[in-house]
C-alpha cells in the first residue's frame, strides 16, 4: 500500500478547515492551510512515485464496497499507472504553482477563505477523477470538478452575470453528463463492470466494429460527455463565460486542468475506443472544428481573457485531433504543455489585470512592457511556446499531433496548420496590443508582488522547455507506439504557418495599426458574425432554451396541469364544493370534535366491511 | 408486546396525552411534543439490529386477532423494506417540531397532536400485514394531513385540503373496494396468506379480475405517489401546506404510495404488474420530465419542490417496475434519499418564508449576503436533491437509470434526461434566491439561521452524506427484501430472461444502429 488516498485527502482537509473554520482564521492562517495541503499533496505524489518506480504494471488500491445491488458492484478504488502519474504530476504541480499566486492575486477581495476553501475542494475532486480505478469513481471526481467549477466561476456571487455564467457551465455541463452516464450504464450492461482493468481486458478479445455497435455507441456518449467538459462542439459554450471567474481559476481549471479531464477519460478509455475507429474519426473531427471555428473567434476579441479562453477551446480541439488518429500519447503530451503556457498565459493576464486594478479590454492596455516588465516576458514566453516556436514546448506536442494527422488524413494536417497560424496570430496580436505601442488607459500600472511573479517565472521555464519531458515515450508502453514518419517539409511548413502569423500580428498592430480596423472594415458581416461569436448562443437560446422555458410555462403548467387536469378534477368540483362546504363545517376549531369525526369515520368503514360481509 | 408494537403506539399515546395538556400553555405542549417524539426516535432506533441480523425475514411479528367476525388481524412485523422508512418517520417527527417552534403560533396545541396523529398513521402503515388494518392507518394518516394543511396552511389552504383529501379519499375507496372483494373471494385480510394463496394457486383470480384489483389499488397508491397524470393535488397540498406538513407529506407520506405498491401490488398480481410495467414505465418516465418542466417555470419555491418530487418519484416508479434487483434497490433507496433531501429543502424554504413572508422567488434574491450559512446549507441540499455523486440522491439514481439501461436504453436515456433538467430548476431557483443583489426587504428581514434551525437540519446533512458514501449501512436489508419480493413477482422461466436480460439490450442497441 502507498495509502494514495492522502494524495486528495490533503486538500479535502484543507476544504474543510477553510470551509468551516476560514471566517475566524487570519489570511496567513488560511494561506497556510490553502498551499499547504496542496504542496503535502505534491510531495507525497512524489513519494508515491518514487516508490512505485518504473510503473509497468497499474498500481490498484481498494478502499471499500460503495454500491452493490444486482448486477452493480463498484467499490471506490484508486490506482495509479502511467497516464495517472502524468495527470497527478500536472495538477499537484500546477495547482501549487497557482495557489501560491492567488495568495498574491486574491489579497485584497473579500471572501478569502471561501475562494481558497473552493480551490482545495476542486484539488480533492481532481485528484480523485485521475486516480479512479473505476468508471464510477472518475464520475465521482467529474461532478465533483463540475461542481467547484460552478462555485468558482461564481464567486462574485453579487454579480448576475457570473451567476449565470456559472449557472451555465454547470448545466451544459451536465448535457455532456447525460452521455457520459449513458456510456457508464451502457459499459456495465455489455462488461458486467466499471473497473478499467476488467472492461479493457474483456473487450481486448472483441472485435474491432467496423460498422457502428455497442462499443461505438459507448464511445460515441462518452465523447458527449468530454465535450460538455472539455468544451468541444456544441458544449463548448460555457468555457468563454466561465472568465466571470477570478483569474487564478481560469487558470488552473478553465485551462489547465479540469477541461482536459475530457481528454484525460477518452485517452483512459483508449482500449475502448481502439475497438470503435467510427468513434475515433468523430473524436477527430470534432476536435478539428472547434479548433478552427474558435480560432477564428479568437482572432477578433478585445478582452484579454476572452482571447486565451477561445485559445483554450482551440487548443483542447487540438488535443481530441491527437486523440481522434490514434496518436493518445501526444494528446496527453499537448494536455500537459498547454497546461503550462496556457496557465501561463492567463496568470500573465491576471498580473496584467491586477496591475491595471481590473481592466480586461486590450483597446484600453498598451507600451506595458517597461512597466510591468517581468509579467512581459514571462507571457512572452508562454506566447512563443503555444505559437510552434522550436524547440519550445507547445511546437513539440503540436508537431507530434499534427504529424499524427497527416498519417491519418493529410487534409487533417493542413485544417490543423492553418489553425496553428490563427494561434499564433492572436496570441502575438493580444502581446502587441497589451505591451507595445502607447498606454491608451487610465490606471497606474505596477509590477505585481513575488508571490505571482515567481509562479510565472517558473512556468515560464517550464513552457521553454517543458517539452524535453518527452511524454510520448513514458506512455508508449500504455498506447503502443505511434509510428507517425517523421517528415522534416511537414515540421518545416507548420512552423512556418506559426511564423506567418507572428509576423501579420506584427504587421497589424505594431508596423501599420490602422490596417487591422481596414479590414475589419472590408470584411464587415463576416467580421461582425465573428466577433458575435456566430451567434451560437443566440441560436441555443432561440431554439432550445426559450421553447422549453416557454413551452414549459404555457403548454404544460397553465396549459395541460392548471387547464386540463384540474379543470377536470375542479369539473367533478360542485362535488368538491358540496363536501368542501360540509369539512368547513366541521372545522369548527374542536379538537375533540375532529377526533370524534376520526373514530366515526373508522366505526362507518368498519361497518361497511362487515355488512358486505365474508366467508370464514 | 414487543418493541414494534411500543414504537407504534407511542406516538397514539402521545398524541392522547397531548389532548390532555392545557391549551393556553403553549411552552408545555412544545417541549412535551419535542421530548416524545425524542424519545420515540430513540426507542424507534432498537428496532435496527433485529432487522440487520434478520434482513430476508420479518422482525417483531405480532399478529393476534383484532376482530373476530369479519375476520380483522392485528399483524404487523419489520422487515428491510419497511425497517428504514419506519426510521425516516420516527426522525421526522421531531425535526418537524424543532421547525414549527416558532413558525405554529395558533391552536399549537390541535397542530402538535395531529403530528403525532399523523405519525402513528404512517408508521401503521408501513408495518402492517393485514390489508384492513393496513387501510385503517392509511386513512388515520389521512386526517391528521388534512388538518394540518386546513387550518395551519396559507391562504388557499381549503381548496389545497379538499383537493387533497377527495384525490386521496377515491383512490382509498377504490382499494377499499378491492380489499373487500379479495376478503369475499378469500375469507382473509392477511396480505402474507393472500400471497401464500396467491402463489400456491389456492386463491384462484381469473385474469381479468386480478387486473381490476390491482388496477384498483395501483390507483390508490399512484395517486399518493403521485404518479403523473394524478399529480395536480401535491403542488396545491405543498403550497399551503405549514412546513411541517410538507416535510411530512414528501419525506413520508409520498413513500406511503410507492411503499405500497411493493408490498401489496407485486406480491399479489404479479402477472398484472407485469403486463402493465411498459405502460407504468411510460408514465413514470413521462412524470420525470415533466414534472422537472413544470418545476422549472415555478414562481413560488414551494410549488418548486413539489414539482421536483413528481419527478423525483417517477424514478422510483421506473426502478420498480423494471422488476430487476438493481432497480428494486435503488427505488427504495431512492424513496429514503428523497425523503431526507426534499424535506431539508422544504425546511430551508420554510426557514425563508418565516423571515421574509413570502414563497415567491421573486421576493429574494442575494440571500448569500445576510444569511451565508444558510445559503450553503441549501447550496449542498441542492446539490443533493440534483444528485451529485457522493450525496444520497445519486446512489438511487444511479441504481434506477442502471436497471432502466438494462431493460430497454430508452428508458435509460429518458430518464436521465430528468437529471439534467433538475439541476436546470434547482440551481436557478438558488440562483435567483441567493445570488445576485440583495434588495432591502431582504436585508432588514433575513437572518442567518439560529440554533434550534441548525439542530434541525444537521441530521438531515449527515444523513446525505452518509447515505451517498456509506451505502452499505442501508441497502443490505433492502436488497435482502427485494430478493424475496422479486421472486415473487417473477415467473419461474423470468430468472433466464433476466440473465439474458443484458445481452439482449446490446441486441437492442445493434438494431437501433
Amino acid at each position: 500500500m502507498h495509502q494514495l488516498w492522502l494524495i486528495p485527502a490533503f486538500p479535502l482537509a484543507g476544504f474543510l478547515i477553510n470551509g468551516i473554520a476560514g471566517r475566524r482564521l487570519s489570511k496567513t492562517a488560511v494561506n497556510i492551510v490553502a498551499i499547504g495541503s496542496v504542496l503535502l499533496s505534491f510531495l507525497w505524489v512524489l513519494k508515491v512515485l518514487a516508490g512505485l518506480g518504473s510503473l509497468d504494471d497499474v498500481h490498484v488500491e481498494r478502499y471499500f464496497t460503495w454500491i452493490q445491488s444486482g448486477i452493480v458492484n463498484v467499490s471506490f478504488d484508486y490506482a495509479v499507472d502511467r497516464l495517472s502519474a502524468v495527470m497527478l504530476l500536472i495538477v499537484t504541480g500546477i495547482g501549487l504553482l497557482i495557489h501560491i499566486y492567488a495568495t498574491g492575486y486574491m489579497s485584497h477581495e473579500g471572501g478569502y477563505y471561501r475562494f481558497f476553501a473552493y480551490m482545495n475542494l476542486f484539488m480533492f475532486f481532481m485528484l480523485t477523477l485521475v486516480l479512479a480505478a473505476n468508471y464510477l469513481v472518475l464520475f465521482v471526481g467529474w461532478e465533483g470538478v463540475g461542481l467547484c467549477s460552478y462555485l468558482l466561476i461564481g464567486f462574485y456571487f453579487h454579480k448576475k452575470s457570473a451567476g449565470d455564467a456559472g449557472k451555465k457551465a454547470f448545466i451544459v455541463n451536465r448535457i455532456g453528463d447525460f452521455g457520459f452516464s449513458l456510456a457508464i450504464f451502457l459499459i456495465m450492461v455489455t462488461f458486467g463492470s466499471l473497473d478499467f482493468g476488467q472492461v479493457f481486458s474483456k473487450v481486448q478479445p472483441m472485435a474491432v466494429e467496423h460498422q457502428a455497435g455497442t462499443i461505438t455507441l459507448i464511445c460515441i456518449l462518452l465523447m458527449v460527455g468530454a465535450a460538455g467538459k472539455s468544451a468541444q462542439l456544441p458544449l463548448y459554450v460555457w468555457l468563454p463565460d466561465a472568465m466571470e471567474g477570478p483569474t487564478p481559476v481560469s487558470a488552473l481549471i478553465h485551462a489547465a486542468t479540469m477541461v482536459t479531464a475530457g481528454v484525460y477519460m477518452v485517452g483512459r478509455s483508449a482500449p475502448l475506443f481502439n475497438h470503435a475507429p467510427i468513434a475515433l474519426d468523430v473524436v477527430a473531427i470534432v476536435g478539428l472544428l472547434t479548433a478552427v471555428m474558435s480560432a477564428t473567434i479568437g482572432l477578433t476579441q478585445y478582452d484579454i481573457k476572452k482571447v486565451f479562453a477561445y485559445s483554450t477551446v482551440s487548443q483542447l480541439g487540438y488535443m481530441f485531433l491527437g486523440l481522434g488518429v490514434g496518436a493518445y500519447s501526444a494528446g496527453i503530451y499537448h494536455v500537459m504543455t498547454h497546461a503550462f503556457f496556457k496557465a501561463l498565459l492567463f496568470l500573465g493576464a491576471g498580473s496584467v489585470i491586477h496591475a491595471l486594478a481590473g481592466e480586461q479590454d486590450l483597446r484600453l492596455m498598451g507600451g506595458l512592457r517597461k512597466k510591468i516588465p517581468v509579467t512581459f516576458l514571462t507571457l512572452f514566453c508562454a506566447a512563443i511556446a503555444i505559437s510552434g516556436v522550436p524547440p519550445f514546448s507547445g511546437f513539440m506536442s503540436k508537431d507530434a499531433i499534427l504529424l499524427a494527422a497527416h498519417h491519418h488524413h493529410p487534409w487533417m494536417y493542413w485544417v490543423g496548420v492553418v489553425t496553428a497560424g490563427m494561434t499564433a496570430f492572436y496570441v502575438f496580436r493580444a502581446i502587441f496590443m497589451c505591451f507595445f505601442g502607447t498606454y491608451r488607459g487610465t490606471a497606474h500600472p505596477h509590477e505585481s508582488p513575488l508571490s505571482m511573479t515567481v509562479p510565472l517565472g517558473i512556468l515560464a521555464l517550464l513552457s521553454l522547455g517543458g517539452g524535453f519531458l518527452d511524454v510520448p515515450r513514458y506512455l508508449e508502453p500504455m498506447f503502443g507506439g505511434e509510428h507517425a514518419p517523421h517528415d522534416t517539409s511537414l515540421v518545416v511548413i507548420s512552423v512556418m504557418a506559426g511564423a506567418a502569423g507572428i509576423l501579420l500580428a506584427f504587421l497589424f498592430y505594431i508596423v501599420k495599426p490602422g490596417l487591422a480596423d481596414a479590414v475589419s472594415r472590408a470584411f464587415g458581416p463576416v467580421y461582425r458574425l465573428v466577433y458575435d461569436k456566430y451567434r451560437v448562443d443566440e441560436l441555443y437560446d432561440a431554439t432550445i432554451v426559450h421553447p422549453t422555458r416557454d413551452g414549459s410555462r404555457i403548454l404544460l403548467w397553465r396549459g395541460f396541469d392548471v387547464g386540463i387536469i384540474d379543470g377536470i378534477v375542479n369539473g367533478t368540483g360542485s362535488l368538491a364544493r358540496l363536501i368542501g362546504g360540509a369539512l368547513r363545517h366541521m372545522q369548527s376549531g374542536y379538537i375533540r370534535r375532529y377526533a370524534a369525526w376520526v373514530v366515526l369515520g373508522a366505526i362507518v368503514l368498519m361497518a361497511a366491511a362487515t355488512q358486505m360481509g365474508g366467508r370464514r | 408486546m414487543n418493541l414494534l408494537d411500543i414504537v407504534l403506539f407511542l406516538p397514539a399515546i402521545g398524541f392522547i396525552i397531548g389532548l390532555l395538556l392545557p391549551r393556553e400553555n403553549t411552552s408545555l405542549i412544545r417541549n412535551f411534543t419535542i421530548a416524545f417524539s425524542l424519545l420515540v426516535f430513540v426507542v424507534s432506533l432498537g428496532l435496527i439490529p433485529n432487522v440487520l441480523d434478520n434482513p430476508g425475514g420479518s422482525s417483531f411479528v405480532t399478529d393476534r386477532v383484532w376482530i373476530e367476525y369479519p375476520a380483522i388481524r392485528y399483524h404487523v412485523a419489520l422487515d428491510g423494506l419497511s425497517l428504514w422508512l419506519v426510521i425516516l418517520s420516527t426522525l421526522l417527527t421531531p425535526i418537524c417540531v424543532l421547525i414549527s417552534w416558532k413558525y405554529i403560533q395558533k391552536q399549537t396545541k390541535g397542530f402538535y397532536a395531529f403530528l403525532l396523529l399523523l405519525e402513528f398513521g404512517v408508521i401503521g402503515v408501513f408495518v402492517s400485514l393485514d390489508l384492513f388494518l393496513f387501510y385503517v392507518f392509511w386513512e388515520v394518516s389521512l386526517v391528521p394531513m388534512y388538518f394540518l394543511i386546513g387550518i395551519w396552511g396559507h391562504e388557499k389552504r381549503i381548496y389545497a385540503a379538499v383537493k387533497f383529501f377527495l384525490y386521496t379519499l377515491t383512490g382509498s375507496l377504490l382499494m377499499l373496494a378491492a380489499i373487500i372483494w379479495l376478503y369475499n373471494k378469500s375469507g382473509t385480510f392477511d396480505l402474507l396468506l393472500l400471497t401464500d394463496m396467491i402463489q400456491k394457486g389456492r386463491l384462484a383470480l381469473t385474469s381479468g379480475e386480478s387486473f381490476w384489483l390491482f388496477l384498483a389499488f395501483f390507483f390508490a397508491f399512484a395517486i399518493k405517489v403521485p404518479l403523473f397524470p394524478l399529480h395536480t393535488w401535491l403542488p396545491d397540498a405543498h403550497g399551503e401546506a405549514p412546513t411541517a406538513g410538507s416535510v411530512m407529506l414528501a419525506s413520508v407520506m409520498l413513500k406511503m404510495g410507492t411503499y405500497a405498491i411493493i408490498r401489496v401490488c407485486l406480491p399479489l398480481f404479479p402477472n398484472a404488474a407485469r403486463e402493465a410495467a411498459p405502460y407504468i414505465i411510460t408514465l413514470a418516465i413521462i412524470g420525470i420530465i415533466y414534472g422537472a418542466l413544470v418545476a422549472m417555470v415555478q414562481p413560488n419555491m414551494k410549488r418548486l419542490v413539489a414539482y421536483s418530487s413528481v419527478s423525483h418519484l417517477g424514478f422510483v416508479i421506473l426502478g420498480i417496475f423494471t422488476f430487476t434487483q438493481t432497480g428494486m434497490d435503488g427505488a427504495v433507496y431512492q424513496m429514503l434519499s428523497h425523503g431526507v433531501s426534499t424535506g431539508a429543502l422544504f425546511i430551508l424554504v420554510g426557514y425563508l418564508y418565516e423571515r421574509r413572508h413570502s414563497l415567491e422567488i421573486a421576493d429574494f434574491g442575494g440571500v448569500s449576503t445576510p444569511a451565508p450559512w444558510l445559503s450553503t446549507v441549501f447550496v449542498i441540499t441542492t446539490l443533493a436533491s440534483v444528485g451529485l455523486p457522493l450525496l444520497n440522491n445519486f446512489v438511487g439514481e444511479f441504481l434506477v437509470l442502471q436497471a432502466a439501461m438494462q431493460v430497454n436504453i430508452l428508458y435509460a436515456a429518458f430518464a436521465a434526461v430528468g437529471v439534467i433538467l433538475s439541476s436546470v430548476y434547482m440551481l436557478w431557483m438558488v440562483q435567483r434566491t441567493f445570488f445576485g443583489e440583495t434588495p432591502d426587504e431582504v436585508k432588514r428581514h433575513v437572518f442567518d439561521m439560529t440554533g434550534r434551525e441548525w439542530a434541525a437540519m444537521v441530521p438531515l446533512l449527515i444523513l446525505m452524506v452518509w447515505m451517498g458514501i456509506g451505502t452499505q449501512s442501508f441497502l443490505p436489508p433492502i436488497r435482502a427484501n427485494n430478493v424475496k419480493t422479486l421472486e415473487m413477482v417473477q415467473p419461474p422461466a423470468a430468472a433466464i430472461n433476466a440473465q439474458a436480460a443484458p445481452v439482449k439490450a446490446v441486441v437492442e442497441v445493434r438494431d437501433a444502429n
